[in-house]
C-alpha cells in the first residue's frame, strides 16, 4: 500500500541508528571490510568558522584598503637551511601524490603555484617530470613508503618534508587501490599494476626523534645543508609531537589537522583518529613559544581551509602559512555539477562525492583514465586554482587590514574572539563578549 | 690517494668534497662511529672507511665503491641506487631499507629489518638477519647464508629471498618457492660477484604467495 505524506509524518528515525549507520552496517554486512573513502571528515567539527575578527574601531586603527599595502610574503626555512623559501602569500598547496592525482591535476596546480608565487608539494610515489617542471617552487616529501624517492630528484627539489603523519589518517599509512595502480604509477613506485596498494606507516630506518635527528643530519648532508626540511604531523598529541620536532632540527614544521583530505583511507578512520585544526594550531603555537622557538621554526597549518578568513584566522592564532589540499582540488572542479550520469554511475552526486580512491574522478582530477583525464586540461585547472588562491589572498588582506595591520602575520589572538565554548577552549580566545578563556581559570 | 681523517676533518668537509669533485680513491680513517660518512655520492669513486660507522653511512649511494672496514650503525646504504657497499664487520638495524639499485654484502651478520621495504637492491649477508628482514621488501634479492629471524619477509611483494641456514617464523603473506634452476644459476652468479663463499645449491628460496594483493575478505586475518 503506498504510504501516505502523514504517516511519513508519524515515522521516526533513530538517533542512535539515522540513516547512514544503518547504510554503513548494511554494507558491513554485506563486504566484510571497512569502507575506504576519499576526502576528509564529514562529521561536524569546531572549525575556524566559530571564531571571529574583533575589527578596528575606536581603540584600534584600520588600514585603507585602497592605499596602505598588507604585505602578504613570508619566509620557510630561516632556522638551518642556506637557502630558504621565500613565498609571496601565505598559502602553500599541500602534499598530494601522482598516484592519487593524474598527471594534468599535478601539472595545473604546480602552474597555478608558480603564477602565485607559493610552493606546492609532490606526494607517496615520487615526483613526476610535469610537476617539477611546472613549479617554480617545490617541497619533496620523505615518506614511510619511500616509493620512487631517489637522491636526483632530492637535489633537485626546493624543500624536503618528512612525512610523519597526515591529518586524515595520523597513525597510518597511504592506499592506493588497484583501479589506480597503472604501469606508470606502478613504475614509479616498483610495485606490481593493479595491487591494492598499502603504504607503510611507519619510516623503515628510523624509529624515533632521536634517530630522526640523525636522518635530517643525513638529508642535509646529501644536500650540502641547502634546503629546508620540513616535518609534517598529524595532529594529535601537538605539544609533544611539536617540541620533538623542533628538537629532531626541522626548520618547519606543518601540522594538518583531522579535516585534511586524502585519496583513499578507512573512513573509521577518518572520522575517528586526531583533533580538530582549531586547537592543532594553538597547541603548536605554544610549544613553539616555550621553547622559544616561534617564528624561528615556521608553522604550516593544514586540515580543512577553505577561504582566506580560515587562513586569516590561523595566522592570527600564530601560524606562519597555512596549506591546502581539498580545496584546491575543489577549485580544479571537485565535486562540481558537470558530468552527472558519470556521478551517478559511482553512486554519488556533486556536492557528496568521496570517491577519489575508485580512479573514476568524474571531473578528471583524481583519474588516470585518459578520457576523464581530458576533462582536467592543466592550463585551464591553473587559471581556476590561481583565481581562487587570489581571492583567498585578497580576503586575508582585507580583514588584516580592517585590524589594522600591514602585514598578514602582525594577526594576532587578540584580534579575535570565539562565538562557542567549544572554540574559546580549543582556541584560547575569549568568548565573544566577555574575557572568559575555559580552562584558563579566569 | 686521498685521505680524509675525521680526528681532524669534519664529516661536512669529507662529504662536500664527495660531492663537489671527487677524483681517484679516498681513504677516510679514524670514523669513530660518526653518523652519515659519505652519503649522497653520485660519482664512480672508491672510498675505504678505516673503522667502525654510525647510522647512514654511504646513504642513498650512486656508482661509488664504499667499503666499510669495521661495523655499520643503522640504516647503512639506505636507498642505494647503484654501486656497491660492502661491510668487512656486521650491521646494525634497517641494512640497505628502501635500496634501489647497487649491491650490498655484509661479511658479518646483520640486525633487524635487513632489507625493508627494498626497492631493488641485491643484498648479500655471509651471516644470519634479525627479526623482520625484507619487510615489506619490493624488488631485488636478499640473501642469508646464515638463520633468518623471525617475520621474515612480512607482507612481501616481488623481491626474492634465498635462506641457507635455519629460518624461524615465515611474515605474512611470505611462503617458501621452488629453487629452479634459474634460481639457482642467477643466485651463482650473485655469490660469485659479491666474493662470498656459499654454494648457491644449499639455499632456499622464499617469496610472495600474493594473497594480499587485493582486498580479500577470506585474508582478513593476514591484514
Amino acid at each position: 500500500m503506498p504510504m501516505t505524506t502523514e504517516r511519513k509524518l508519524s515515522l521516526r528515525p533513530s538517533a542512535t541508528f539515522p540513516q547512514h549507520v544503518l547504510d554503513e552496517i548494511h554494507r558491513a554486512a554485506d563486504q566484510g571490510i571497512y569502507e575506504i573513502r576519499g576526502f576528509g571528515a564529514k562529521r561536524s567539527l569546531p572549525t575556524f568558522d566559530d571564531l571571529v575578527f574583533l575589527g578596528a574601531s575606536m581603540s584600534r586603527y584600520a588600514l585603507e584598503g585602497y592605499r596602505e599595502k598588507c604585505a602578504t610574503d613570508v619566509v620557510m626555512g630561516t632556522r638551518h637551511a642556506k637557502k630558504p623559501i621565500e613565498l609571496k602569500i601565505p598559502i602553500t598547496i599541500a602534499g598530494m601524490s601522482f598516484g592519487a592525482l593524474g598527471a594534468n591535476a599535478k601539472e595545473a596546480i604546480g602552474r597555478a603555484a608558480t603564477a602565485m608565487g607559493t610552493s606546492t608539494t609532490t606526494g607517496d610515489g615520487g615526483m613526476t617530470e610535469e610537476e617539477r617542471q611546472s613549479s617554480k617552487t617545490l617541497v619533496y616529501q620523505v615518506l614511510p613508503s619511500r616509493y620512487g624517492l631517489n637522491p636526483d630528484d632530492i637535489r633537485r627539489a626546493d624543500a624536503l618534508e618528512i612525512v610523519v603523519g597526515q591529518g586524515a589518517k595520523p597513525g597510518g599509512g597511504g592506499m592506493l587501490l588497484g583501479h589506480k595502480v597503472t604501469e606508470r604509477v606502478a613504475g614509479m613506485r616498483d610495485l606490481p599494476v593493479d595491487i591494492d596498494q598499502r603504504s607503510a606507516c611507519r619510516h623503515p630506518d628510523w624509529t624515533g626523534p632521536d634517530d630522526l635527528a640523525i636522518k635530517i643530519q643525513e638529508l642535509r648532508e646529501i644536500t650540502d645543508w641547502e634546503i629546508p626540511i620540513y616535518i609534517k604531523i598529524g595532529a594529535t598529541r601537538v605539544s609533544y609531537d611539536v617540541a620533538l620536532a623542533v628538537k629532531s632540527g626541522a626548520d618547519v614544521i606543518v601540522v594538518d589537522g583531522m579535516q585534511g583530505g586524502t585519496a583513499a583511507t578507512q573512513d573509521v578512520f577518518i572520522e575517528h583518529v586526531g583533533i580538530p585544526t582549531l586547537p592543532a594550531v594553538r597547541m603548536a603555537v605554544e610549544a613553539l613559544q616555550e621553547l622559544g622557538m616561534h617564528r624561528k621554526v615556521q608553522l604550516i597549518v593544514s586540515g580543512g581551509i577553505r577561504s582566506g578568513a580560515d587562513v586569516a584566522k590561523a595566522l592570527a592564532l600564530g601560524a606562519d602559512a597555512v596549506s591546502i589540499g581539498s580545496a584546491a582540488m575543489v577549485a580544479l572542479g571537485c565535486n562540481r555539477s558537470v558530468y552527472l550520469e558519470d556521478y551517478e554511475a559511482l553512486g554519488t552526486a556533486p556536492g557528496y562525492c568521496h570517491h577519489c580512491h575508485t580512479g573514476r574522478c568524474p571531473v578528471g582530477i583524481t583519474t588516470h583514465d585518459a578520457e576523464l583525464e581530458e576533462r582536467l586540461q592543466p592550463e585551464q585547472g591553473a587559471r581556476r586554482l590561481r583565481n581562487y588562491l587570489t581571492t583567498m589572498v585578497l580576503e586575508i588582506q582585507t580583514l588584516a587590514r580592517a585590524c589594522g595591520k600591514s602585514h598578514v602575520l602582525n594577526l594576532e589572538p587578540e584580534d579575535l574572539a570565539a562565538l562557542t565554548i567549544e572554540a574559546a577552549a580549543m582556541a584560547k580566545v575569549p568568548l565573544a563578549g566577555t574575557d572568559w578563556i575555559p580552562g584558563n581559570n579566569k | 690517494m686521498k685521505v680524509f681523517d675525521l680526528n681532524t676533518d669534519s664529516v661536512r668537509a669529507l662529504n662536500q668534497y664527495l660531492h663537489d669533485s671527487p677524483s681517484g680513491n679516498l681513504s677516510v680513517t679514524n670514523p669513530a662511529g660518526r653518523h652519515c660518512i659519505a652519503c649522497g655520492i653520485d660519482d664512480a669513486v672508491e672510498v675505504s672507511i678505516d673503522g667502525h660507522v654510525g647510522y647512514y653511512c654511504a646513504g642513498m649511494n650512486k656508482t661509488a665503491q664504499i667499503t666499510i672496514g669495521g661495523n655499520a650503525g643503522p640504516g647503512v646504504a639506505e636507498n642505494i641506487m647503484s654501486g656497491s657497499v660492502r661491510i668487512k664487520g656486521n650491521a646494525s638495524q634497517s641494512a640497505g631499507a628502501s635500496g634501489r639499485g647497487g649491491t650490498l654484502v655484509i661479511e658479518g651478520d646483520a640486525s633487524a629489518r635487513c632489507g625493508i621495504s627494498m626497492k631493488g637492491v641485491d643484498i648479500v649477508v655471509a651471516g644470519s638477519v634479525g627479526h623482520l628482514s625484507a619487510f615489506m621488501a619490493q624488488k631485488g634479492r636478499l640473501v642469508v647464508c646464515g638463520d633468518a629471524g623471525d617475520f621474515l619477509g612480512d607482507s612481501i611483494y616481488e623481491a626474492c629471498i634465498y635462506v641457507r641456514g635455519k629460518v624461524g617464523e615465515l611474515g605474512a603473506d611470505c611462503i617458501e618457492k621452488e629453487m629452479t634452476a634459474a634460481h639457482v644459476h642467477g643466485l651463482e652468479d650473485l655469490l660469485v660477484a659479491t666474493g662470498v663463499a656459499a654454494n648457491a645449491d644449499d639455499f632456499r628460496r622464499y617469496g610472495s604467495a600474493r594473497k594480499l594483493y587485493n582486498f580479500d575478505i577470506d585474508h582478513a586475518d593476514d591484514y
